[in-house]
Order: C-alpha cells, then sequence, then structure tokens
C-alpha cells in the first residue's frame, strides 16, 4: 500500500518535472520564431531606413510618388471603411436574426474571401471589368475605367476585406441573442429604431474592432491590388506597391522608409486592437451569465 | 383584458414535430395565469405566440375582444419579460424604463413623472441613475418589470421571469411579484416549469404536454382532481405505481385498494400517490389492509425526511414525512414498515405516461 503511494507520489513529480522542461522548451522555441520572424525584422526595416541618416529618410517620404502612394492608400482605407461597415452590419443583422433557405450557402460565400488567393481575386476583376470583357468595354465606352484605376483598386481592397467586418459582428450577434431587439419591439419601437437604438451599442465594441482589422488589411493589402493597379507610377502605386517598385530598383532606403511607414501603421492597429479586445472582452462576459439561460429557452421553443 | 387563444399550431422549420399543437385557453381578465410545464412543453412557444414574437402556423390569439393574430408585437399592447432580463445595457435604468415611454411621444414632464412612479413601484427609487450592469439580478429583473409596465400594456406576459435566479431571491421576488399584481391587477401569463411557483401566484393553471393542453383549471382543482397520471405526477411528485384490477379490488405493490368504479378484472390500473399521502406504521402495528415495504433510502431535508420503499413487487415509492415522525417511529434503512396510503388516485391504463 505504501509502496503503492510512493512510486505514485514518485511518477506525479516525474510528470511535473516533465512538464517543467516541456514548457521551458516551447517557451523558448515561441521566443525564438517570434524574435526571427517579428522583432529582428522590425528592427532591420527601421535601421536601414534610418541607414543614411535622418535627412535621406524624410526625402525619401517626401518625395511625390511617395506621397501620391500614400494619398492613394488612405484614399483607398477611406472609401472601402463605409463600405465594409454598411456590408458587414446587414449581413451579420441579415444572418443572426432570420432563417431562410440559402443562409448556410451566404455564410460560406462570405468566407470566400479569406480562402481565395488575392491574386486570382485581382485576376477575376480584371476578367469582369477589364476592357476586353463586355461588361468592361461597356463602362469604357462611358469614360469609366476600372482596372489600372483607383476604382479597380478599391474593389480589390473591398473583395479581401469584406469578410473582417461581418465575421466579426455576426459572432457578437450571434453570441448575444435577440432578446434586447425583441423587447424594443415590444415596447413599440420600429426596425430602424431596434437597429439604431439596441442593436448598435450592443455590437459597437465588436465592429470598431472589425473595423480596425479591415483598416489595417486594407492599407497593406498586395496581392489583389497588386494585379489591377498597373503600377503607375504617382498614380495607380499604392503603398506596398511603392515599396515593392522601390525595392526592384534597389533604392533601400526609399522602399525601407516607406515600410517604416506601414510597419508605424501595423503597430498602432496592434495597439488599438489590444484596447478594443479588452473592450470587447467585458461586453462578452457580462454576456456570459444570462447567455446558457438564453440557449436552454431556445430549446424549449 | 382577457386573453383567449384558441386552436395554436407553430412548427420550426427544422423541428421534427409541432411545437405546440391545437392550444386552446382561456387567462381570466385581472388575473395571473400560470403556464406551467416541463421542458419541451411548448408553453414558452405560447407565450410568444401570443406576443407576436411568433406567428402561429393555425389558430387565432385575441386579447380582450380584439383578434390581434396578424398584428406586429408593437401593436398588441402587451408587456414582456424575459428570464435574460434583456435589458438595455448602454441605457441607465430610468432610460431603459423610459424607453417605450418615447417612442409614444408623451410629453417630457409626463416620463419623468410616469420613470419616478414605476421604479418606486418595483422598490428601485434610489437607482434611477446606475446602468444595468451595475445591479444585481433580482434588481435587474424589477427594472425590466417596471419597463415592461411602463406603457400601460393591458396583457403582462413573463417567460421564465425568475428562471435565473438563486433560489431564495427568487422566493422573495415571487412575493413580491405577488404584491406587484394586487396592486396593479393587469391580466399577467406566467410561464413557468416551477409547480410551487404557479400554484403560489396564480389563479388559474394550464398544465402543458408535448405541445398540448394536458389540463386546465384552478390550481387546487388540478392538485386535487388530476385528469391524468401526469398532472398527478408533475403538481406534487406523485409516484406512479401499476396494478391490476381482480374481484373488485385493485392491487398494488402488494397493498389492496378499491377497484375504480368502472374497472373490469384483469384491466390494468395506474396508481398516483403523494410522498406526503403515503402513511408509514411499526410493522407490528400494520393494519390488514397495509403491507409491507423495506426501507432503501432515507435522507433527511431539513425538517423533513425524504424515504424511498421498496414494495414487494419490486417497484419503488417515495414517501415524505416530518422529522419528528420519523423520530416518533424509529425508523432506520434497512427496516420493514406496513405503508398505506391516506389517498390515492387510480386511472384506467389507457392513460399512458
Amino acid at each position: 500500500m505504501s509502496r503503492a503511494l510512493a512510486s505514485s507520489r514518485r511518477a506525479g513529480t516525474g510528470v511535473q518535472a516533465g512538464s517543467r522542461a516541456v514548457t521551458h522548451t516551447l517557451t523558448a522555441l515561441a521566443l525564438l520564431f517570434v524574435g526571427l520572424l517579428v522583432v529582428v525584422p522590425l528592427g532591420i526595416v527601421l535601421v536601414t531606413a534610418l541607414s543614411k541618416g535622418i535627412t535621406v529618410y524624410l526625402e525619401a517620404l517626401t518625395h511625390p510618388d511617395a506621397v501620391s502612394a500614400m494619398l492613394l492608400t488612405l484614399t483607398t482605407a477611406i472609401v472601402t471603411l463605409p463600405i465594409n461597415v454598411a456590408f458587414g452590419l446587414a449581413a451579420a443583422w441579415l444572418l443572426s436574426k432570420y432563417r431562410f433557405p440559402g443562409r448556410t450557402l451566404l455564410v460560406t460565400l462570405i468566407d470566400l474571401p479569406f480562402s481565395v488567393s488575392p491574386v486570382v481575386a485581382g485576376l477575376i476583376l480584371i476578367l469582369v471589368y477589364g476592357k476586353n470583357s463586355w461588361f468592361g468595354g461597356l463602362l469604357d465606352s462611358f469614360g469609366i475605367r476600372v482596372i489600372f484605376a483607383w476604382p479597380g483598386i478599391v474593389l480589390a481592397t473591398c473583395f479581401v476585406t469584406f469578410p473582417i467586418v461581418a465575421r466579426e459582428v455576426l459572432g457578437l450577434m450571434e453570441a448575444q441573442g435577440s432578446h434586447e431587439e425583441e423587447s424594443a419591439l415590444l415596447l413599440g419601437a420600429r426596425g430602424w429604431q431596434v437597429f439604431y437604438r439596441v442593436t448598435l451599442p450592443k455590437v459597437r465594441w465588436g465592429l470598431l474592432y472589425g473595423v480596425v482589422l479591415s483598416n489595417a488589411r486594407a492599407m497593406g493589402e498586395f496581392g489583389a491590388v497588386s494585379v489591377v493597379s498597373g503600377h503607375i507610377r504617382g498614380e495607380t502605386n499604392t503603398l506596398p506597391l511603392h515599396v515593392e517598385v522601390l525595392y526592384d530598383e534597389y533604392q533601400f532606403v526609399g522602399a525601407f522608409a516607406a515600410a517604416s511607414v506601414l510597419t508605424l501603421l501595423g503597430l498602432v492597429t496592434l495597439v488599438v486592437k489590444k484596447l478594443l479586445e479588452r473592450q470587447r472582452h467585458r461586453v462578452s462576459t457580462r454576456w456570459q451569465d444570462t447567455a446558457p439561460a438564453a440557449q436552454a429557452n431556445e430549446v424549449i421553443a | 383584458m382577457r386573453v383567449a387563444v384558441t386552436g395554436l399550431r407553430k412548427r420550426f422549420p427544422g423541428a421534427p414535430g409541432a411545437a405546440i399543437d391545437n392550444v386552446s385557453f382561456t387567462a381570466p381578465a385581472g388575473g395571473i395565469t400560470a403556464l406551467l410545464g416541463p421542458s419541451g412543453s411548448g408553453k414558452s412557444t405560447v407565450l410568444r405566440v401570443i406576443a407576436g414574437l411568433e406567428l402561429a402556423d393555425q389558430g387565432r390569439v385575441s386579447i380582450g375582444e380584439r383578434d390581434v393574430s396578424h398584428l406586429p408585437p408593437r401593436e398588441r399592447q402587451v408587456g414582456f419579460v424575459f428570464q435574460s432580463y434583456a435589458l438595455f445595457d448602454n441605457m441607465s435604468v430610468a432610460d431603459n424604463v423610459a424607453f417605450g415611454l418615447e417612442l409614444q411621444r408623451r410629453p417630457k414632464a409626463q416620463i419623468e413623472a410616469r420613470v419616478r412612479e414605476l421604479l418606486a413601484l418595483v422598490q428601485l427609487d434610489g437607482l434611477a441613475t446606475r446602468k444595468p450592469a451595475q445591479l444585481s439580478g433580482g434588481q435587474r429583473q424589477r427594472v425590466a418589470f417596471a419597463r415592461s409596465l411602463a406603457p400601460e400594456p393591458s396583457v403582462l406576459l413573463l417567460d421564465e421571469p425568475f428562471g435565473a435566479l438563486d433560489t431564495h431571491v427568487r422566493v422573495e421576488l415571487r412575493r413580491w411579484l405577488h404584491e406587484l399584481h394586487e396592486r396593479t391587477s393587469v391580466t399577467t401569463l406566467l410561464v413557468t416549469h416551477d409547480q410551487e411557483e404557479a400554484l403560489e401566484l396564480a389563479q388559474h393553471v394550464v398544465l402543458l404536454k408535448d405541445g398540448a393542453v394536458e389540463q386546465a383549471g384552478a390550481p387546487h382543482e388540478l392538485y386535487d382532481h388530476p385528469r391524468t397520471p401526469f398532472v398527478a405526477s408533475f403538481l406534487g411528485g406523485a409516484t406512479v405505481l401499476r396494478g391490476r384490477v381482480g374481484e373488485g379490488n385493485t392491487w398494488l405493490g402488494g397493498s389492496i385498494r378499491d377497484a375504480p368504479p368502472d374497472a373490469e378484472d384483469g384491466e390494468l390500473v395506474t396508481a398516483c400517490v403523494r410522498p406526503h399521502d403515503v402513511v408509514l406504521t411499526r410493522p407490528e402495528g400494520a393494519a390488514a389492509t397495509s403491507t409491507l415495504g423495506k426501507i432503501q433510502r432515507l435522507v433527511r431535508v431539513g425538517g423533513y425526511v425524504r424515504i424511498t420503499l421498496e414494495l414487494e413487487d419490486g417497484s419503488l415509492l417515495e414517501a415524505e414525512l416530518t422529522h419528528a415522525e420519523v423520530q416518533r417511529l424509529g425508523l432506520a434503512l434497512g427496516e420493514r414498515v406496513g405503508f398505506d396510503f391516506a389517498r390515492t388516485r387510480l386511472f384506467a391504463e389507457d392513460y399512458a405516461i
């Protein structure tokens, strides 16, 4: 009896000691990867950008092509944002509040941009809106250019980013259920009043979170935009494309200076995202005590 | 106002059967009517159909003299309280209560007065500026009551309103709801699976099972004259025993009872015995009609003792005695005791459970 106890205790400490070794190894591995993949490259971006001094760095950033690229990226992000918000809210509302045939198909379609390569997305746009397609030809006859112009860039960016807000808000709406909306309806609210006064405040943090994420993606998108842009310098180059062009021309300081701007945007996004996650978490934990009850209720219904 | 539903049927898409089928009953004006039943009996669905949150496939809903079957929720003038409170988290308590009044575009002074009046009614006077997250569960539910009562609904619908609360808060709020109803006397429909809640609060009980009305009537009527074994076992937790009629007697687990008047020899009957209707005696003093059972389980719950008896034919019988009574009899686990029923209800076998 006592021997059995002793041996089991020994086994217990063995497992604990083993698990500690595993923990240390895994932590070291994770740090190594993060270091090699994130910290070192980020450092190199900044070091290279500033390698010829701050003046050269600032000159590279104020070069007309660089300014034009930044403006185009900014414009694209600003135009994409309301489209994503409107589509995301509408899709999430539809999918969480209604059950209809084809609903699962719609959910799958919304996820499509996550699974399709952005380059393919760009090619699809050329096939539809290019001068050689009948639709693109029709638009061209009215003097509207989509491909190799900013509308194409906006379309490509929208395609790549539209699931982000929809997914974020949909998850939140489904977790929260519809009892508040139903209460509002019973108290006399009409559809848009329910949306504006009840649903929107309920999902505001998730919405903002989705907006930040999709905005980061919009400013950093390369693949899809690269296919439809045509790389016209000072006209259809976004900031990521600008980086590529300069890099191909061995203008390392200029390339890394532009890259440092993108990096900075990424870091800002990360901080904002972290802050929003905290808010969102607070909202969702408040929900947890009532959510199971609501679910049980639905089973009864 | 009186609420009447007739022939309600609702089947949810993808569900194998109807959630409710041919449900009809009337909830009298000014009273509390309980919709009682186990999980999945369809009681919540009935309530949601009355509110207009679900549309019935068949049947009609009328409130007072008005047929509301095809009206949207906002035109039905019903107040609704959810188990999950469903308060607007971004608004203060006062704004929550004022929500329905603002939608009616009432003058500001009137809204303020009404909000104050309602917060006093639900005893939350000092908490008008708080956010729901700063309140306890019981307080939140009282805000929900105030919010639903604010626009002066003709009917109040409560969907397991105390289901998410601790037992002691639940009992407290039950008493509070009774007082609230005495003061407002608004026609109320209460969905609950808690028989105690239904028996204590309601003047009229509609017992549902598998989406259909099993029995409806005054609480004591259902309790004293259950129409089916299900009603008897759901209200009062009766043990169901099976027996056979022979020579004008019913043989139940070794005990002999008078047979139901219309029963024939050899017919199977079902007997329902409530735990507190079981009388236990020392085996020495057992009467001729009572037989022996073995105490298989004996658990003390506060002032009561729950006893499970194993009868001669192997069936189990639940009994509930006061602790004092058990001590007087000196009952112990594994002992054989005489048992009898103060009251049983017998049902012919075609009422299957």
